[in-house]
């Protein structure tokens, strides 16, 4: 078990005001995902919990280049993993975040 | 000057020798029918210390009771054997070797028994010849590696000898064409001997011998993939092969490595293809063995051919209900036939698609790992250029186009892609600067890494992360920045330029699903077109009969 706390500094959000969202289950090689609001309209938050320790660099890197990718901010993302790879990671934050935002 | 020498030569000595063991096979034999119970020393009167043997080993279909009489007969007098087939899948196949029976051998492809062979390798009990692609092997049957004796199996034989292979043919007519007219020994192992064939596949003036088995013949289930074990992740791949390769270069006719990876392709035609309005542009014919994920393809009107290697257990009902479709005799049955396949799929497909499970930064790409010799198969024909290709088609031209670097010459070129996750399970990277292959053929004493699709024989790379097309590149620096481009969280994904990779992406090199307009919402598993077995049963309107292995209901 390995857990930790990213927080981005990004452009401030466009959208405000969505419902949470979880996307995924916690099932071996998967991974949940919860998208919520947050105060900060300039901040992503992202707090990973992982069954698989050790692979902090590479969780660095996928969540940077979402955010990137995504121009994230105003959200807090939590995360439960099950030893998903970096493709399940990155294709469930995706979604996840395409709910929220499509959310009403 | 055409003096008549003192000392004649003789120009019938192997037909002559191949007189001699039918005279000691006869003491077995009443014509060419042999006992279950005289099989054994039937091989002892008729092979030779130092024959070439084929023991029929098809990627499916074995001649399992041969082998295993083989392994009875005594090792004084059976010995010192060459084998030569096209796949190593029986125990019974090392279990010779083990004996002391073989000091040579030359094959294709070992699968399950890559561990065990690569074990005798490094213990110096065999020598490997060559490991070949199936074609490549057939070749030398007829040049320098012509069986002397060839073991295999059919469905059936009537009291003549004529041989019924049915649907599983496969390898049976390139060997039995080698040794029957080279003056060699043809045993067959068949299920049942009948009054009246179905139809005739072996004539029995080229079958020596034919012996009815205890029980029939084994057939490996190698083509049936379940889709419920198929990810979103494979559902991505597939949606980016349809949109970035399939639809791009109008592909029609094409083959599919074996693999979940393509399954989810074949998978995705009724659905996600026929939205973007692809019925009918893509994927109407194939080189390939009768996968139960194509059916759904099959019964939308997606496909109008399919000429296959070999059958596969559970497909014959619905093949022989569906003759427009595939190869059929007129008894009913499929005839598969490998070398022709292996011919068609590298002559006559424009695009091959297939997994790996190591890829390089120059493209080279490997299913070798440390400790197994698991061979080659039929891939590498597959996906390679065809060279001699001299027809023209609207993917293979403007594959060629894009190819073209020197010179004014118009031509063509095939599509090879690989579709690979750029983890496996356990994190392993399927993107390495160094392929396991390196070390297999130091430690196997092999000429050469044993590479499967070599880097300038693949066009394009597709993983979750995108599609990298080789063609366009310009240099090796760009070439392999497109190949770290697509890489993904693999060590050698990270290590990219990013500014070069930002480059290619803008000249349309690389492409990731929102460059192609591609919804990663939409990688979800209700785009299959058949999410479990018994909805592949379900398509088939129940033709399919899947083997008990993979029924859970």
């Amino acid at each position: 078990m390995e857990q930790f706390t990213l927080s981005y500094k990004t452009s401030p959000r466009l959208q405000e005001g969505h419902p949470p969202q979880l996307c995924g289950v916690v099932a071996s090689g998967n991974l949940e995902v919860l998208v919520e609001p947050l105060d900060s309209a300039d901040l992503c938050l992202i707090e990973v919990n992982t069954s698989a320790p050790g692979f902090r660099l590479i969780w660095e890197a996928v969540l940077s280049d979402f955010v990137e990718r995504n121009r994230v901010a105003g959200v807090r993302i939590s995360i439960n993993d099950a030893g998903a790879t970096p493709a399940v990671v990155g294709l469930r934050l995706d979604q996840a975040l395409d709910a929220y935002r499509s959310a009403v | 000057m055409n003096q008549p020498s003192e000392n004649p030569i003789i120009w019938d000595t192997q037909m002559r020798n191949c007189a001699g063991r039918l005279d000691r096979g006869a003491a077995f034999a009443h014509g060419r029918e042999v006992s279950t119970d005289d099989i054994t020393k039937l091989l002892e009167a008729v092979i030779e210390p130092g024959d070439r043997v084929c023991i029929e080993g098809n990627n499916q279909k074995q001649a399992d009771f041969l082998s295993r009489s083989l392994l009875k007969t005594d090792p004084s007098r059976v010995r010192d054997l060459h084998l030569l087939q096209s796949v190593l899948a029986l125990p019974e196949h090392l279990d010779i070797i083990e004996r002391g029976q073989v000091s040579r051998i030359d094959f294709s492809f070992s699968g399950q028994q890559a561990g065990r062979l690569a074990a005798l390798v490094e213990q110096g009990r065999i020598t490997i010849g060559a490991i070949h692609t199936y074609l490549e092997l057939f070749s030398r049957y007829f040049i320098d590696l012509t069986p002397k004796v060839a073991l295999i199996a059919a469905q059936a034989a009537d009291r003549e000898g004529n041989l019924y292979t049915g649907p599983n043919t496969e390898d049976t007519p390139a060997i039995v064409e080698a040794t029957a007219f080279k003056n060699g020994i043809v045993i067959a192992q068949v299920n049942e001997v009948v009054d009246k064939l179905p139809r005739v596949d072996i004539p029995a003036d080229w079958v020596s011998y034919f012996v009815k088995a205890p029980t029939p013949h084994y057939i490996e289930p190698l083509f049936t993939r379940d889709p419920s074990h198929i990810t979103e992740i494979q559902i991505l791949m597939a949606m980016i092969a349809i949109k970035g390769l399939y639809a791009e270069y109008g592909i029609t006719r094409l083959n599919h490595g074996i693999g979940f990876d393509t399954a989810a392709i074949e998978l995705l035609l009724p659905t996600y293809a026929a939205e973007l309005g692809l019925k009918g542009k893509i994927c109407t014919h194939w080189a390939l063995n009768p996968h139960p994920t194509l059916i759904p393809a099959i019964e939308a009107g997606f496909v109008q051919s399919v000429h296959s290697f070999g059958s596969e257990v559970g497909m014959e009902r619905y093949i022989s209900a569906r003759p427009d479709i595939f190869f059929v005799g007129r008894d009913g049955t499929m005839r598969s036939n490998r070398a022709f396949s292996q011919a068609a799929g590298h002559y006559a497909c424009d695009l091959f698609i297939g997994s790996t499970l190591q890829i390089d930064m120059e493209g080279n790409s490997s299913t070798a790992t440390k400790g197994r010799i698991a061979g080659f198969g039929g891939a590498p024909n597959m996906g390679s250029d065809a060279r001699g290709r001299r027809h023209a088609s609207p993917a293979w031209l403007r594959a060629g186009r894009e190819a073209l670097r020197n010179g004014t010459m118009p031509r063509g070129r095939k599509l090879v892609a690989q579709i690979v996750e750029t983890n496996r399970e356990q994190m392993q990277p399927a993107f390495v600067e160094r392929l396991d292959a390196w070390d297999l053929a130091e430690s196997a004493g092999m000429e050469l890494p044993p590479v499967m699709i070599y880097g300038d024989d693949i066009t394009h790379i597709i993983t979750e992360e995108g599609i990298s097309n080789l063609l366009l590149c310009e240099s090796a620096e760009e070439r392999e920045q497109a190949i770290r481009g697509v890489a993904g969280y693999t060590a050698a994904g990270m290590a990219r330029d990013r500014r070069m990779v930002e480059n290619l992406r803008d000249r349309g090199i690389v492409r990731y699903p929102e460059d192609l307009g591609i919804s990663k919402r939409h990688a979800t598993r209700d785009l299959l077109a058949a999410r479990n077995i018994k909805e592949l049963v379900h398509a088939s309107g129940g033709l399919y009969t899947p083997p008990r292995q993979f029924r859970n209901w």
